[in-house]
C-alpha cells in the first residue's frame, strides 16, 4: 500500500474502535435476554465506540483541506489549436436513440403485463376471501354455567384435519343488562401460535358430539401452552411466560337457541370476570403482535383491518 | 519441414481434437472452460480454500437428491383414506420404508441439508478470518450472504414437507416468528401461511418455494459467485510471506518426502 496509483483502493486506516462497537452490540443483544441494565450498558458502549469509529474512519475527510496545486491544464490547453468551422447542432433524438428507448419501453410494458398478474396471483389469494364461515356449536344447554367446554370442529371440512380449530367456551349466564354472556377463547397461543391446553382433566363421561362439533367439558379455569410455557387465567389474560396479549376471542351470536361462533378478534387485556368483564377489543392479528401499548405502534396496519 | 504424423496421432486428431475444435470454434466452450478452471492460484493456499467447493458439492447433492425425491413425494395435506394419514406423510413413509434405496436418498437429502448449512458457515468463517472479503471481492461477500440467506430459507421451507407433528408446529412457530417483525410482519406471515392460519394450500406453496423458486435464485447467485471467483482469483492468506514481498522460508523436506527430493533443489 506504499504506492498510490490508480490500482490501489482508497481504504481508511486501521482502527481499534470496531472491536469496542462489536462488544457493545453483543452486550446489547445479551442484555435483551438477561436484563435491561446489561442492554443499556451495551447500547451506551455501542453508541460511544460507534461514534469513535466514525470519527476515526472519517479523519482524513474531516481534516484540513490540503493546499491545492495551481491549475496547470490551462497552459496545455492553450497549445491545442481550436478547430474552426460551423458547429452543426446535434439532433436531440437520433434514430438509434429512439429505437433504443422504444425497445426498452415496450419490453418493460410487456414484462409488466406478464408479471403483474402472476405476482398478484402469488400474493393476493393469501389475503382475499379468507373469512371462515360461522360455526354452529349446538344448543346452549350443552354449556353448563361457569364451566369451560372444549369445542373442536373443522372450519373447512373439505380440507380435512389441517383446518381443525379449538375453542374454549364458558357460559357466563346473563349479564347485568340481561343479555346472555359467553367467554369463547381461541386455543391459538398469542405467543407464537401453538395449541393452548386447559390446565385440568377432561370430564370423559360428559363428552358430546353435536353434528361435527365435539364438546368436551373440562375441569379447568386456566390454560397453558406446551411450546414455550405461556400461562393464561380464566379470562384469557396472561399470567406467566412470553405471550404479548390476552387470548384471542370469538364473537358469538345465539340463533334458535344454538350458540354460533363468529369472527375472531384480538384482546389487549380483560378486567373483571365472566359476564361483567371489560374487554379491550382490537382487530384480529397474527400471534406475537402487540395490539395495545407503545409496541402496537410497530403494527399500524394488520391484514385483518384491510381485508375485513 | 513438418514431421510426419504417426498413425496414432492422426486418429487422436480426427477422433478427439477435431470435434473439440469444431465446438470451440462455434461456442468458445473450451477456451471458457480453460479460463474457468486453469487458473493460477497463490502458492501458499491450503485445505481451508476448498471449503467453498465443498459447499458447492453439498448443494449439487441436495439438488440431485431433491429432484429424485420429488418423483415420489406428494405435497398434499388431504387424508389418505387407506392409511388415515395425510398424503404427504404417507408418501414420506413410502419413500423411507417401501421404495428401494429410498431411505438412503431421503437420508442424504435430510442430513445433507445440515451439511450444506454447516459448510456455508465454515466457508464464510474462512473468508472472514482470511480477510478474503476485502477489495476487490466485496461483491463475492454480498452474493455469498444472499446465498446464505437463501440456504437458510431452503432449510426453513424443507422442514415442513414431511408434514409430521414436528414439521407442522415448528413451521407454525416459524411463520409466527416472522409475523412479529415490525410493520410488514403480519403481512409476511399471512403470505407464508396462505391465509390467517396454515391450511391445505400452505404445503403446496412451501413445496413450490422449496423446489422451484428458491433453488432457481440460489443457482443464479452461485453462478455469479463462481464467475467472480474465476475473474478475481483466490487471495493469499493474511500471513503470506510472498504476498508481503518477502522470501519464502527455506523448508527442508521431511518425513516421507525426505529421500525423494534431488540434492540441490531444496527450498525451490
Amino acid at each position: 500500500m506504499s504506492t498510490n496509483g490508480p490500482d490501489t483502493p482508497h481504504v481508511p486506516g486501521p482502527s481499534l474502535w470496531p472491536i469496542g462497537f462489536a462488544i457493545g452490540v453483543a452486550c446489547l443483544l445479551l442484555g435483551l435476554v438477561i436484563s435491561w441494565i446489561v442492554a443499556a450498558i451495551g447500547a451506551v458502549l455501542a453508541v460511544v465506540f460507534g461514534i469513535l469509529w466514525a470519527l476515526d474512519v472519517t479523519r482524513d475527510v474531516r481534516g484540513d483541506v490540503p493546499p491545492i496545486a495551481p491549475e496547470s491544464r490551462a497552459a496545455v490547453a492553450a497549445q491545442v489549436p481550436e478547430v474552426e468551422g460551423p458547429e452543426e447542432p446535434l439532433p436531440a433524438y437520433s434514430r438509434s436513440r429512439f429505437l433504443e428507448a422504444s425497445l426498452i419501453g415496450l419490453s418493460a410494458g410487456m414484462g409488466a403485463v406478464l408479471t403483474l398478474p402472476v405476482l398478484g396471483f402469488m400474493v393476493l389469494p393469501s389475503f382475499t376471501n379468507v373469512d371462515e364461515d360461522e360455526v354452529d356449536l349446538g344448543p346452549i344447554d350443552n354449556f353448563p354455567e361457569g364451566e369451560y367446554v372444549i369445542a373442536t370442529y373443522l372450519s373447512k371440512p373439505d380440507q380435512g384435519e389441517v383446518s381443525r380449530r379449538t375453542a374454549f367456551v364458558r357460559n357466563n349466564g346473563f349479564s347485568e343488562a340481561g343479555e346472555p354472556s359467553f367467554t369463547i377463547l381461541y386455543s391459538r397461543c398469542v405467543h407464537l401460535g401453538c395449541p393452548v391446553q386447559p390446565n385440568g382433566p377432561i370430564d370423559e363421561d360428559a363428552i358430546k358430539k353435536v353434528k361435527d362439533v365435539e364438546l368436551r367439558p373440562v375441569l379447568a379455569q386456566s390454560f397453558g401452552c406446551p411450546c414455550h410455557g405461556g400461562q393464561y387465567n380464566s379470562e384469557g389474560n396472561r399470567t406467566a411466560g412470553p405471550p404479548v396479549r390476552s387470548l384471542d376471542r370469538y364473537a358469538f351470536s345465539i340463533r334458535n337457541g344454538n350458540l354460533v361462533l363468529g369472527d375472531l378478534f384480538a384482546v389487549g387485556n380483560v378486567s373483571g370476570t365472566g359476564a361483567n368483564a371489560a374487554i379491550a377489543r382490537y382487530p384480529w392479528s397474527v400471534p406475537g403482535t402487540h395490539v395495545d401499548g407503545l409496541e402496537a405502534w410497530l403494527y399500524p396496519i394488520v391484514p385483518s383491518q384491510v381485508t375485513g | 519441414m513438418a514431421a510426419r504424423k504417426t498413425r496414432k496421432q492422426t486418429i487422436v486428431d480426427l477422433a478427439v481434437l477435431a470435434p473439440v475444435d469444431w465446438v470451440d470454434e462455434r461456442t468458445g466452450a473450451v477456451r471458457g472452460t480453460k479460463w474457468f478452471l486453469f487458473r493460477n492460484v497463490p502458492r501458499d493456499i491450503s485445505w481451508a480454500q476448498t471449503l467453498g467447493f465443498a459447499t458447492l458439492i453439498a448443494f449439487v447433492t441436495q439438488a440431485l437428491t431433491g429432484a429424485i425425491l420429488a418423483m415420489y413425494y406428494k405435497p398434499a395435506s388431504e387424508i389418505d383414506p387407506t392409511t388415515g394419514k395425510p398424503l404427504a406423510y404417507t408418501s414420506i413413509e413410502h419413500i423411507t420404508n417401501d421404495l428401494t434405496l429410498g431411505w438412503l436418498v431421503r437420508g442424504m437429502h435430510r442430513w445433507g441439508a445440515s451439511v450444506f448449512v454447516i459448510l456455508l458457515f465454515m466457508h464464510m468463517g474462512r473468508v472472514f478470518l482470511f480477510g478474503a472479503y476485502k477489495y476487490p471481492r466485496e461483491l463475492q461477500w454480498i452474493t455469498g450472504v444472499l446465498i446464505l440467506a437463501l440456504g437458510m430459507l431452503m432449510g426453513f421451507t424443507g422442514y415442513l414437507l414431511p408434514w409430521d407433528q414436528t414439521a407442522y408446529w415448528a413451521t407454525v412457530v416459524g411463520i409466527n416468528l416472522n409475523g412479529t417483525a415490525p410493520f410488514a410482519g403480519p403481512w409476511l406471515s399471512q403470505f407464508l401461511a396462505g391465509g390467517p392460519e396454515i391450511g391445505s394450500d400452505t404445503l403446496a406453496k412451501w413445496y413450490a418455494l422449496h423446489m422451484l423458486l428458491l433453488p432457481g435464485a440460489l443457482i443464479a447467485l452461485i453462478g455469479i459467485h463462481l464467475y467472480l471467483v474465476a475473474r478475481l482469483g483466490i487471495t493469499s492468506p493474511p500471513w503470506s510471506r510472498e504476498a508481503a514481498g518477502r522470501e519464502r522460508p527455506v523448508r527442508k523436506p521431511a518425513g516421507a518426502r525426505a529421500g525423494l527430493v534431488r540434492r540441490g533443489t531444496e527450498g525451490k
